[in-house]
């Protein structure tokens, strides 16, 4: 009965994996794919900018082509996506846009991009939905170079179908990209938006101008043009390596010995410390790189891990905002107004398996926070990319739910109130390759916590008194609403022939006590003790509050 | 006749000199710097008691100030100054309102705004309590559904019918009592009793049956809880003319109460004067009738028996018949409506109980 099936072996070459697999870098369908397109593509053009120290002039068009194209209500859209950043050299330009895991981002320092694949992805996808080719244009400051190409899925190579090259009078720097991509915009519309203005929020020095599909213009000026300082390229550290890794620095190394390998391919590493660890994972120091074991590599792999004597990891490497530009990019995307309270903090750097992270946080609140709607709402930001899905599967979103209490700040449940968690590092710990959420180790939530309650220090003060000023608001709204009326038909009751002044009573309430206001609400919550008689020939009375005057005073 | 007019010209313009003072009160005082206030007697529950020489609900000694400048006094203070403006045009223009109207005419009103009729009605008796005078004074009047029939002849008062007479017998159906025959003069009756009911249906079955003619009576129907005007002029007829008044309701403890509520008054009207009639009689329909009469019964409800025991609770029911009354449905548990004599027969209750009841025979 059973029949002995062929089995096929092939190799399935890198970019031909991401197409048989692409929901797990995000295109799992039209409306989000076009979104991941637009990150992709827009977060490069931010790297590129900010390696050059550039403040990233970024003008991002998505053009509708055919509604027809695909079937569910789908489009073909045209992306082109420009920016003023370094520019890729021309040779470098076929395999950096068409060549998956080819990148420049590998190394350990704070980057967006990090795989070497993303860029890729959304040309992939544009390519395999209308079966057009990408179109490059960049120039590092000499002539600007045009490609239009086609990735051979299976061969992972480009295949460059022309190559122009244009006279750069103006000695123009920067990339453009332009491809085709079948996509659901409408469905994905707010998100997108929603997108550019908080990657604008998280980088207050960037200029993005926005073009949708129904030709309406976004413009995200930027707010300054003060940018972070460059992070600095750093060695690994100990703790952070794995055996595969390992193996491969071994192969290359010049090191002409353990010891040496030790402090030279590894950050914080001096003799005493390489000579310390060697002895603690059993190795002898004077081995040749190339010689060790397999059994010796998985051994010092697992003691670089125990050992506690390393330096912690070198957080130079790293890039955050900064309060001050923090506050400046959330200032200016909400609207923030003088009336508005906003603390922004950093904390210190620390580490998690190796890596080093530093978290930054912002709490906002007052009268423009409360035109967002009620309770907390919740931005994530992962090396300086706003994270917008999933957000109740987020470790930032366990903290503001579960860790903190919000009741110490004088927040309630229906406070408005904004928070924002920046987490930078060379290993953001995102729980999926869609990039959208963070996994909740342990360090890391513990930092977020910290920088949170930090920030929120003083919001008990502001929200006290802001609900005293919106309460001795409320009071003058409702005198000013009656006392006219009262004053006008006690004229006219009266047979009186001008107004009588109301000003003085409206100044009273200005300056009332808050205090006296609190006594006057107690008083008028008595009574209410009815018992007889039951409802006659009217309806019930209902009793108003009444200030209780004891004695007989008649009028 | 002439003297009635004149009466009502000078309650008229004491009314309208009242309503005029408190808006220059509350204009001077916001001249003066003052947040306005007004002092009036609390209608709080605990601040209404039972007069037993008054034999009604009055308001105590209690005073309250309504004070605009509280946050939670100024619409309602707003509102009643406004009622008053809204009052004295009324009264000015010789005009009347219902309740309902008079809270519409507020909803027009920019600023005044009434969650719904009964915090306007509210208003209202606040302004009764204020000024110590009744709507009906302010040319205010509930919606009207009580009817009067009889030999009296009555002479208006409103405008266009000053000095107009009419008897109450004219209209077969009975005359509405509204805001006309309430504002009007006395003239002459050959009745000798008023036989108050509570509901339309035995009230048209009196008139078919000729029994103003055969009990010499004026008869009134109160539907239901009696409206003030009613009992206003059931008080005047009682009082001025010294004609008794015998009351039949529904043998049931809402029938009792509508019974007592004549006699002495709601707590709600604890305010205000002449709309009580002390003496007035409760004949029927008794606990006891239900067993001399064999009457078609109901078993009382949970409801029924809630309220009778609240009754029993009630100084005003301390005497008999009240008293005994009560205690008798609480033991039989059944009640009976005035409807269930017809099971003698259409004529029995004007033949038979009535005459019984009354104790005199009818004068045929
Ligand atoms: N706009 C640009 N300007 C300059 N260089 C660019 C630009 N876009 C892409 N590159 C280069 O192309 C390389 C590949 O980009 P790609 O997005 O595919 O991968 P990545 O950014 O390195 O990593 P990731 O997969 O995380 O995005 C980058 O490393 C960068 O060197
Ligand atoms: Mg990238």
């Amino acid at each position: 009965m059973t029949q002995t099936q062929e089995t096929e072996y092939q190799a399935v070459s890198p970019s031909d994996f991401f197409y048989r697999n692409r929901e797990i870098a995000g295109f799992s369908n039209p409306s989000r794919a076009i979104y991941v397109g637009v990150r992709e593509i827009l977060e490069n053009s931010l790297d590129a900018c900010e390696s050059a120290q550039i403040p990233p002039e970024i003008y991002v068009r998505i053009t509708e082509l055919s509604s027809s194209g695909g079937e569910n209500g789908t489009a073909v859209y045209l992306l082109r996506i420009q920016d003023n950043g370094t520019g890729v050299p021309a040779e470098e330009i076929p395999a950096c846009f068409a060549q998956v895991f080819y990148g420049s981002k590998y190394t350990l320092k704070q980057n967006r991009g990090t795989f070497g694949m993303g860029g890729k992805m959304t040309i992939l996808y544009g390519q395999i939905t209308t079966h057009k080719p990408v179109i490059v244009t960049s120039s590092t400051g000499d002539e600007i170079h045009e490609y239009e190409m086609m990735m051979d899925i299976q061969k992972n190579q480009p295949q460059v179908l022309r190559h122009t090259t244009l006279a750069n009078e103006k000695g123009w720097c920067g990339t453009i990209v332009e491809l085709q991509i079948e996509g659901d915009y409408p469905r994905i519309m707010s998100r997108m938006i929603e997108y550019i203005r908080q990657t604008a929020m998280v980088n207050p020095y960037a200029d993005i101008t926005f073009i949708d599909p129904k030709n309406r213009l976004y413009r995200f000026e930027r707010g300054t043009t003060q940018m972070p300082p460059v992070p600095l390229r750093v060695k690994p550290h100990p703790h952070g390596i794995d055996v595969e890794t390992l193996r491969r620095m071994l192969l290359i190394t010049k090191s002409r010995d353990m010891k040496n390998f030790m402090m030279d391919q590894f950050q914080g590493v001096g003799p005493k410390t390489a000579e310390k660890f060697l002895a603690f994972a059993e190795i002898k120091r004077e081995t040749k790189p190339p010689n060790l074991s397999s059994d010796e590599i998985v051994k010092l792999v697992r003691a670089a891990k125990d050992f506690q004597e390393f330096y912690r990891p070198d957080p130079s490497c790293l890039s955050p905002i900064g309060p001050d530009l923090l506050e400046t990019g959330i200032r200016k995307e909400l609207g923030l107004t003088e009336d508005d309270f906003i603390k922004t903090v950093q904390r210190p750097p620390a580490t998690y398996s190796g890596y080093p992270f530093i978290v930054e946080a912002a709490v906002v609140a007052g009268p423009t926070v409360r035109k967002i709607g009620q309770g907390i709402t919740l931005y994530r930001f992962a090396n300086r990319i706003p994270l917008l899905f999933d957000e109740s599967s987020c470790v930032t979103y366990k903290v503001i739910s579960k860790d903190i209490n919000w009741r110490t700040y004088n927040v309630q449940q229906e406070t408005p109130l904004v928070v924002a968690i920046h987490l930078c590092s060379t290993k953001i710990p995102y729980k999926s390759v869609g990039k959208e959420f963070l996994a909740d180790q342990v360090e890391v939530e513990k930092e977020i916590t910290n920088a949170i309650r930090e920030a929120a220090r003083d919001l008990r003060i502001f929200i006290s008194r802001s609900v005293k000023m919106e309460k001795q608001k409320h009071r003058l709204n409702i005198f000013s609403k009656y006392l006219p009326v009262i004053a006008e038909f006690a004229m006219r009751l009266g047979e009186k022939t001008d107004m009588p002044n109301i000003k003085k009573l409206l100044n009273e309430i200005l300056v009332v006590n808050l205090q006296e206001e609190e006594e006057e609400n107690g008083n008028g919550e008595e009574n209410g003790n009815r018992v007889l008689p039951p409802p006659e020939e009217e309806t019930p009375e209902v009793e108003l509050e009444e200030e209780k005057i004891d004695g007989k005073e008649d009028k | 006749m002439a003297k009635r007019i004149s009466e009502a010209e000078r309650q008229r313009e004491a009314v309208d000199k009242a309503l005029k003072q408190l808006g220059s009160l509350v204009y001077d005082q916001i001249d003066q710097g003052e947040f306005p206030w007004v002092m009036m007697q609390s209608r709080s529950i605990d601040n209404i008691q039972y007069d037993p020489h008054a034999r009604q609900y009055i308001l105590g000694d209690r005073m309250v100030k309504r004070h605009s400048r509280n946050i939670k006094h100024i619409r309602p203070f707003t509102q009643l100054v406004w009622t008053a403006w809204f009052a004295r045009e009324l009264v000015k223009q010789r005009k009347t309102s219902t309740l309902r109207e008079a809270y519409y005419s507020a909803r027009g009103q920019r600023d005044i705004e009434y969650t719904d009729q009964q915090e306007s009605d509210n208003i209202i008796t606040d302004l009764e309590v204020a000024l110590n005078k009744a709507r009906e004074d302010f040319n205010i009047y509930p919606e009207e559904r009580s009817a009067i029939f009889g030999d009296i002849t009555i002479e208006y008062t409103v405008p266009g019918y000053e000095g107009r007479r009419t008897n109450l017998t004219d209209h077969p159906d009975g005359i509405m009592v509204g805001p006309a025959v309430t504002s009007s003069e006395f003239i002459e009756t050959t009745a000798n009793k008023i036989l108050v009911v509570e509901k339309g249906a035995m009230f048209t079955r009196l008139v078919e049956e000729q029994a103003h003619k055969k009990f010499n009576a004026i008869l009134i129907h109160t539907a239901g809880q009696s409206p003030r005007s009613t009992r206003s002029i059931i008080h005047r007829l009682n009082k001025d003319w010294g004609i008794p008044v015998y009351i039949f309701t529904d043998g049931d403890p809402w029938g009792v109460h509508i019974a007592q509520v004549i006699c002495s008054g709601s707590a709600n009207a604890a305010h205000l004067r002449g709309l009580t009639t002390p003496d007035a009689k409760w004949i029927g329909v008794w606990a006891s009738d239900i067993i001399t009469y064999k009457l078609p019964t109901e078993n009382l409800t949970d409801f029924d028996k809630k309220r009778l025991t609240e009754l029993q609770a009630d100084p005003r029911y301390n005497e008999d018949p009240w008293r005994k009354e009560i205690e008798l449905f609480i033991k039989i548990q059944k009640k009976a409506e005035l409807e269930a004599f017809s099971r003698y027969g259409l004529t029995y209750i004007v033949d038979k109980y009535l005459p019984e009841k009354l104790g005199a025979p009818p004068a045929t």
